[in-house]
């Protein structure tokens, strides 16, 4: 019965690839459009850091495929993982050191993920970025403390929240513009923090998702049994 | 000038990335292996700054360097192969009495062949 399932399975992403394949007119892509996005950018989208005007404004539906993979892949890792067994075994607190070096680099490092976050779409960095180090942030007093841990319900909530304003801003788009997260509320001034629209409002939301799941992630590699 | 710093920097980052790209293979150490791999990504990103891709260096420092160094560490622990210097003493395989002669247990290739890696 699980043989003809996987069979079915398979036989259907091997029907979907195929009228995709089938779909696509291989030779006929546009090549120039990179210089194009480049020329047209910084007025059509109003930000400064023309990677994140391509990557929110232009190529919004891609970044959201890769928040999914990421979903995905984490996911995965909490499945492979498993639940921590009760009397499993627990690394040694660490050092003094080292536990006065964690509480000194928290604040500085969920400043500067925030910072990276906000200003996405001024200077480099962004979303991914910034969500990277915030989880970076909240994990680095977890390694100092291995007997405290994230809690996993916030963790959950936020990611969960980040994932939903992400798709509602694009929802919001869609049914204002016609367009699956088309750009809105103006492009203000540029070059400064509240301007280009809904990018800062997409980069938090990317931002506040990534970090969630990746201090998820590794939270639950740390929970997982020591071997000894 | 500026072009023969830029260059001759991105040189010294390059060979530095190369010597530690090997030392992740040599390194008997594996804690060491985990360390070397994220100076690896952290070269890498140093040539990202010098190719002026700022957004990819980012990603290359906070994921290659930060990131996944934590993730394989914390995979070591997991397959418990987390051993410090001090702590050979614990590895049966390593205790003097099933080594085949009175060599140092410094190097993995000098134990028998079926302990290897255990």
């Amino acid at each position: 019965m699980r043989n003809v399932a996987s069979l079915v399975f398979t036989a259907g992403i091997a029907f979907l690839f195929l009228v995709i394949a089938a779909e696509l007119g291989v030779g006929d892509t546009e090549r120039a459009i990179g210089g194009q996005i480049l020329a047209a950018a910084p007025d059509e989208i109003g930000a400064t850091n023309i990677v994140t005007a391509v990557l929110l404004g232009y190529r919004g539906i891609d970044t959201l495929g890769e928040l999914s993979i990421l979903f995905a892949a984490a996911t995965a890792a909490g499945l492979v993982l498993g639940r921590r067994p009760g009397p499993a075994c627990q690394d040694p607190a660490g050092g003094f050191i080292l536990r006065t070096g964690a509480d000194l680099l928290f604040p500085l490092l969920v400043v500067v993920g925030l910072y990276i976050i906000v200003h996405g779409h001024l200077t480099p960095g962004g979303g991914f970025q910034g969500g990277v180090i915030l989880a970076a942030a909240f994990f680095v007093p977890v390694l100092a403390r291995p007997t405290k841990s994230l809690n996993h319900t916030a963790i959950a909530v936020i990611e969960g929240l980040a994932g939903a304003a992400f798709i509602s801003i694009g929802i919001w788009a869609l049914v204002d513009t016609g367009d699956f997260l088309r750009q809105l509320l103006g492009k203000g001034v540029m070059g400064e923090v509240l301007s280009a629209g809904t990018l800062p409002l997409l980069s938090t939301a990317v931002g506040l998702k990534v970090g969630a799941e990746l201090a998820g992630l590794m939270q639950a590699i740390a929970d997982s049994e020591a071997a000894d | 000038m500026t072009w023969d710093l830029m260059s001759s920097l991105a040189l010294v980052v390059v060979v530095v990335v190369l010597v530690s790209a090997i030392l992740v293979l040599t390194l008997d150490n594996l804690i060491g292996a985990v360390a070397v791999s994220s100076v690896v990504s952290l070269g890498v990103s140093v040539l990202f700054v010098l190719l002026h891709a700022p957004d990819v260096a980012m990603t290359e420092a906070a994921v290659g360097t930060g990131l996944s160094g934590v993730v394989l560490a914390l995979g070591l622990r997991r397959l418990g192969l987390w051993r410090l210097e001090g702590d050979r003493g614990e590895r049966r395989d390593l205790a003097p009495e099933n080594l085949p002669s009175p060599v140092q247990p410094t190097n993995r290739r000098l134990q028998p062949k079926g302990d290897a890696g255990a």
